[in-house]
């Protein structure tokens, strides 16, 4: 590919892509996300090839510079968010969407869909008995509001001419032609878009910030270290929609006065590694990235690096930190990241997430932006929606939406009929809302108001059979691992917090235990040296809050509400219905249950491991279990 | 304009005069905040977390990484802040070997202060203490990580201070350590043995090595012959322990001491100082004349030494060969009894007391070794001696001074200002000057080699050409200076590097000094100086006999080394 010189060379390029995606109409897009690929997508991908190249079909894999509408694109596209259902395969111009794709459904998909325009219906989506043949359509997609995620799923996230033809790279050329820097600083405010990491924080006024030192270099890094246990937005944007985050970096680049840009992925995202790293030597080859942009004389050149599976260096300081080869610890402030950041020097740093919303900022303007979600949190906000719901995935919505549309609209209800107990909001950084917080607008505002954060947007929806205490434990343990080390409350108090949580869902709870681990939340989050230390203990926080009760039941009745924690599940033989057949007794690992022959057997609480051996081998249905 | 720039700390008003961090300023009203991590001249690190304020907002801040600003009001010592100072230590013991009556480090320990001064009774929470494997591989330091409260003060005086980098954090969480890289021993690593990270560690979990029982067993035996050198930094970082004043000269006592302890004989090691002097000032003047290997650097320091074999053996040929004034003091007088002990002696057993750690790792090089055994049998640090002169039950103070023994009792000022920072450099300087004029005297010492300084620089006028010495102190700026060298960015004649900080008064075997204090010890020794009749090396009357008789073609043999590349 040439090397573009100018804003005409940009232009003229989007043409020609623009006219071959308006030419490509037939298109089978296999989604190439890590949830699909997972489940075989890339396979498919090959067998589809395979099959229509066997049939004569003119396959177009990439976008050509001379199509002819005859051909059939097939593109391996980022993620759609609808993983549950993967594989998926989504077909254009009908814009039907398959779900759980096998290889041996290709050939109908071919035969059927490709030669002859037909829906293979029984791998459309179904919910309550209805049919959905587009995507669009099915419940989960059609509340959603896709700004961010707009091209994930639907372009080839492999090649930057698809990218062109939706209209990439219209914002980068605009920031370079028709604006200064101190517009385009302007209108990032005006669109007050807040930092979509966790805090909330202003773009716009941590941009200017930067822009304002007087030190030289500065940076431009992109967190995308996604740590959150379940959350994979940003993954979704690096592997599906590469060349959008790249863009919003150079145009960071050219309103703070920088040349160098960072991106910090977590090793444990090879896919979006590998297509960032494609992405950016495609931009450096056709000059959109490297030195004298389109002959501006701006130059901005993007490096990887991926971190080593530390939750931590999603931190700032940790992060900028391991960038420079150093123990991801982070360390105190002042000064801050803007002033002294990546090699000391001023450094912005967003997330992923907040990058990719600036090329829409630029293109279409503050006032559109604004124009979306409430005032003070305009814009949409992905989340990874989870747990015991009918539709997980990855979601986009506007901010303001509540609890409710995304659970029960979005999600499709609790699964198997189970209640709503509570949603796990923002990670292990974040709290627990429950029914009563179900109408809270999603925004930092009010969620901060409910003591609750959006952070990077994790959603684990709970029903009635999750213990609250074993939440709690379970997120603890993922903080307590994942801590530094450096500081003494958060190294030493998370681990007897989760010390605590252990031997309450393990039955051995003691008198006192609530009060210890409110006294230990209390001196932890007031004293930690970071936001990881400070927020860890926010899940028992609002455990505690909101289901205090179930921790008392765990300590003083030694019994778990939930039925959830195996320690303190309780196995009776009712009397009335035992045959005396021994049958459990001869199953049972431990000998714990005795008796004699046609009367009814008794277990030995003592030394009962709770294994369920005797419920599942009784033929008379005479052992319960007691919650 | 005054109300401009002041604060209140728990209601005094103090004005803040460009204080780096609340730490300073609240000192300024004479409160003293409980800091695990914090050291003045270290990086900030914040960890421990104990020096916590409260404003008038209730807005909680660590101290110690808090910018004072004009109109501040914080206080110090709330209910809140007593309550979380002492969970956080009720935290650290939880994880801490609470066995202080055995530990090295008892009674000189943060953790122990901090939790008595806190109340601290019960620990709510199950000593979970893995016992974890100690180090005791380097001669010099002992590391015992069940005892570390990860502070990182040693990581950061090692790496931030030393440039050694010999320790660092491994793993995460409550798993996390201070560790070599890959947890190989300490003597395996680039470990200099400086001993730094011993003299900041708050608690026992890296202390210098004990290596009194053995020196009290050769005391006990009655075959054999226990002689002693005192080097000059002990007598003035002896006293403040054992109830003198901070930088009082103490060596009277010292010997007295050693004395009533049963050593046999002891000595001066600024005796082996002027030794030093007047070989490595005959090497200097040599290599200027002859342009070689040029700059010449000191060895007299053991850290040092090391630091250029493991990290710049390049620079190995610009060592002085002159060997330290322990060792060359220690060859001397292993040769002299060598053929004749005293009556009823079957084996002559010499220590040295230093105030070194790494003096325990030179006293065990091979170059000192002979095959009668190694020249300095053992090297006990102030530290130890300050233990010995507590177990035998001696009122030190109460001692009357004894001088040191004859026929080796003879030293010049110029060996004794070897203890500190610019003293080996100013004795050579001596040595090679025209004359000992009172003026001249003082003349090299105003040139600019004395004082705290880390790097101090001056030219001397020497024949028609002007020579450029470095002094440094401090292994980091020693590391500064080579950089410089390398690049060609300096060029020097003589640099003398001593690794700690201030030189030898702040050695890790030493007991603690704040950094305030360290010039109180280099002003102890220059005072012992100012007093002494013979005020340069080649003055000693020893030395000539010295030459003449003992060492007399054996000069080599005795007094220099040649440290090679090893590998």
């Amino acid at each position: 590919m040439t090397r573009l010189m100018s804003r005409q060379d940009l232009q003229n390029l989007r043409n020609v892509c623009q006219q071959a995606l308006s030419l490509e109409t037939k298109k089978i897009l296999v989604c190439g996300g890590t949830g699909c690929v997972a489940g075989g997508s890339l396979d498919i991908y090959a067998r589809l090839k395979a099959m229509m190249e066997e049939r004569g079909i003119p396959v177009s894999v990439e976008l050509a510079h001379e199509p002819h509408d005859e051909s059939v694109g097939l593109k391996k596209s980022g993620c759609h968010g609808f993983c549950e259902m993967g594989p998926l395969v989504r077909v254009e111009p009908q814009g039907w969407l398959y779900t759980k794709v096998k290889l041996d459904d290709c050939q109908e998909i071919v035969e059927k869909t490709i030669m002859n325009g037909e829906c293979v219906e029984r791998l459309a989506y179904k919910q309550n008995g209805e049919i959905y043949r587009k995507q669009e359509e099915i419940p989960f997609y059609a509340k959603q509001h896709r700004v961010v995620l707009e091209h994930c799923g639907h372009i080839n996230a492999t090649s930057v001419l698809d990218y062109l033809a939706v209209g990439g790279y219209q914002a980068l050329e605009k920031a370079l032609f028709d604006m200064s820097a101190g517009e385009i600083l302007d209108e990032v405010s005006e669109s007050n878009l807040r930092g979509r990491g966790g805090g909330g924080f202003p773009a716009g006024r941590k941009w200017k910030s930067c822009a304002r030192q007087k030190e030289t270099p500065r940076y431009i890094v992109c967190n995308g270290d996604e740590g959150d246990p379940g959350a994979f937005m940003d993954r979704s944007v690096m592997e599906g929609d590469p060349h959008r985050l790249i863009e919003g970096m150079i145009i960071a680049g050219i309103a703070i006065g920088s040349s160098e840009g960072y991106i910090y992925v977590r090793a444990e995202y090879p896919l979006a590694v590998e297509r960032l790293r494609m992405a950016i030597a495609q931009a450096e080859e056709i000059g959109l990235l490297g030195d004298d942009i389109l002959g501006t004389g701006f130059s901005f050149h993007m490096h990887i690096n991926r971190g080593a599976g530390a939750f931590v260096c999603g931190e700032g300081s940790a992060l900028t930190a391991s960038i420079e080869g150093k123990r991801g610890m982070p360390r105190v402030k002042p000064p801050r990241t803007v002033e002294h950041g990546l090699f000391d020097k001023p450094t912005n740093l967003n997330n992923v997430e907040t990058y990719a919303n600036v090329p829409m900022i630029i293109t279409k303007g503050a006032q559109w932006y604004k124009s979306i979600g409430p005032e003070n949190s305009p814009g949409t906000k992905a989340f990874a929606l989870t747990g015991n719901i009918n539709n997980t995935g990855l979601i986009e919505v506007p901010m303001g939406t509540t609890l409710r549309e995304v659970i029960f609209d979005i999600g499709g209800g609790m699964r198997g009929g189970g209640k709503f107990k509570a949603v796990q909001i923002g990670g292990p950084s974040g709290g627990c809302l429950t029914e009563k917080e179900l109408d809270i607008p999603l925004d930092f505002d009010s969620l901060k108001k409910v003591g609750a954060m959006i952070g990077s947007g994790g959603l684990v929806v709970m029903d009635d059979k999750t213990c609250m205490v074993e939440v709690a434990r379970f997120f603890m343990n993922f903080t307590q691992n994942e801590s530094c080390g450096k500081c003494v409350p958060c190294r030493e108090g998370t681990k007897r917090m989760l010390e605590i949580l252990e031997r309450i869902v393990a039955g051995q709870g003691r008198d006192g235990d609530i009060e210890l681990l409110e006294e230990l939340a209390d001196t932890i989050s007031n004293t930690a040296l970071c936001g990881l230390g400070k927020t860890a203990p926010s899940p028992v926080i609002s455990t505690i809050k909101n289901f205090r009760s179930e921790y008392e039941a765990h300590i003083y009745e030694k019994r778990c509400p939930a039925g959830a924690c195996s320690k303190l599940r309780r196995f009776v033989i009712d009397p009335e219905k035992c045959k005396g057949c021994s049958k459990c007794a001869r199953n049972c690992p431990v000998n714990a249950i005795t008796g004699v022959v046609k009367k009814p057997f008794t277990i030995n609480q003592d030394k009962c491991i709770k294994c369920g051996a005797c419920k599942t081998n009784c033929a008379f249905d005479a052992v319960r279990e007691e919650a | 304009m005054q109300l401009n720039n002041m604060m209140t700390v728990d209601g005094v008003p103090v004005r803040i005069e460009g204080e780096r961090n609340l730490l300073e300023v609240i000192s300024k009203v004479g409160t003293i905040m409980p800091v695990f991590c914090y050291h003045s001249y270290l990086s900030i690190y914040g960890a421990c977390r104990m020096c916590m304020v409260e404003d008038d907002r209730g807005r909680l801040m660590a101290a110690c990484s808090t910018l004072p600003e004009a109109g501040m009001k914080i206080r110090t010592n709330t209910g809140r802040l007593r309550r979380y100072r002492r969970n956080i230590l009720e935290l650290l013991l939880a994880e801490h070997c609470r066995d202080c009556t055995t530990c090295g480090n008892s009674g000189k320990c943060k953790l122990q202060d901090l939790a008595a001064q806190f109340g601290i009774k019960d620990i709510r929470f199950p000593n979970s203490r893995v016992n974890l494997a100690g180090d005791s591989s380097s001669p010099c330091i002992v590391r015992e990580p069940g005892k570390c409260i990860l502070c990182g003060d040693c990581v950061r005086e090692c790496n931030e201070v030393q440039h050694v980098g010999a320790i660092d954090f491994a793993h995460r969480g409550s798993k996390a350590t201070i560790s070599t890289a890959f947890d190989i021993p300490l003597a395996e690593s680039p470990c200099v043995g400086c001993g730094q990270c011993a003299a900041a560690c708050p608690t026992g979990a890296i202390i210098v090595r004990d290596d009194t029982r053995k020196v009290w067993d050769m005391i006990d035996d009655p075959e054999t012959f226990v002689t002693c050198e005192i080097a000059p930094a002990v007598r003035v970082g002896i006293g403040r322990e054992l109830g003198l004043n901070i930088s009082e000269n103490a060596v009277g006592l010292i010997v007295a001491a050693l004395h009533r302890m049963g050593f046999d004989e002891v000595y001066d090691t600024s005796t082996g100082a002027d030794l030093t002097v007047i070989e490595e000032a005959g090497e200097f003047v040599e290599r200027v004349q002859k342009g070689e290997n040029i700059p010449l650097f000191t060895s007299c320091c053991p850290a040092w030494v090391q630091f250029v074999e493991k990290k710049y053996p390049e620079f190995l040929p610009n060592l002085s060969t002159a060997r330290s004034p322990m060792s060359m003091f220690a060859a001397v007088i292993k040769e002299i009894y060598k053929d004749k002990l005293p009556e009823g002696k079957k084996r002559h057993y010499h220590v040295a007391l230093m105030p070194c750690t790494a003096k325990k790792f030179e006293a065990k090089r091979g170059e000192f070794v002979t095959e009668m055994g190694p020249n300095t049998d053992d090297v006990i640090t102030t530290q130890e001696l300050i233990k010995m002169i507590k177990e035998s039950g001696i009122i030190f103070k109460e001692l009357e001074p004894e001088s040191v023994d004859m026929p080796f009792g003879t030293m010049s000022g110029a060996g004794m200002i070897f203890g500190v920072t610019g003293g080996v450099t100013e004795a050579v300087l001596r040595k090679i000057a025209s004359d000992n004029s009172r003026t001249t005297l003082a003349e090299i010492a105003y040139t600019g080699v004395r004082g705290m300084d880390s790097v101090k620089e001056a030219d001397i006028p020497f024949g028609d050409k002007t020579l450029k010495i470095a002094v440094v102190s401090g292994l980091g700026n020693a590391e500064g200076l080579l950089k410089k060298i390398k690049s060609g960015e300096a060029h020097y004649d003589l640099i003398e590097v001593m690794a700690c900080p201030g030189g030898c008064i702040s050695g890790a075997g030493q007991p603690y000094i704040s950094h305030r204090h360290r010039s109180k010890r280099g002003e102890g020794l220059y005072r012992a100086d100012r007093v002494s009749t013979i005020k340069r090396s080649q003055d000693n009357p020893l030395m000539k006999e010295l030459y003449e008789g003992v060492m007399k073609g054996k000069v080599h043999e005795l007094l220099h080394v040649d440290y090679v590349k090893k590998g």
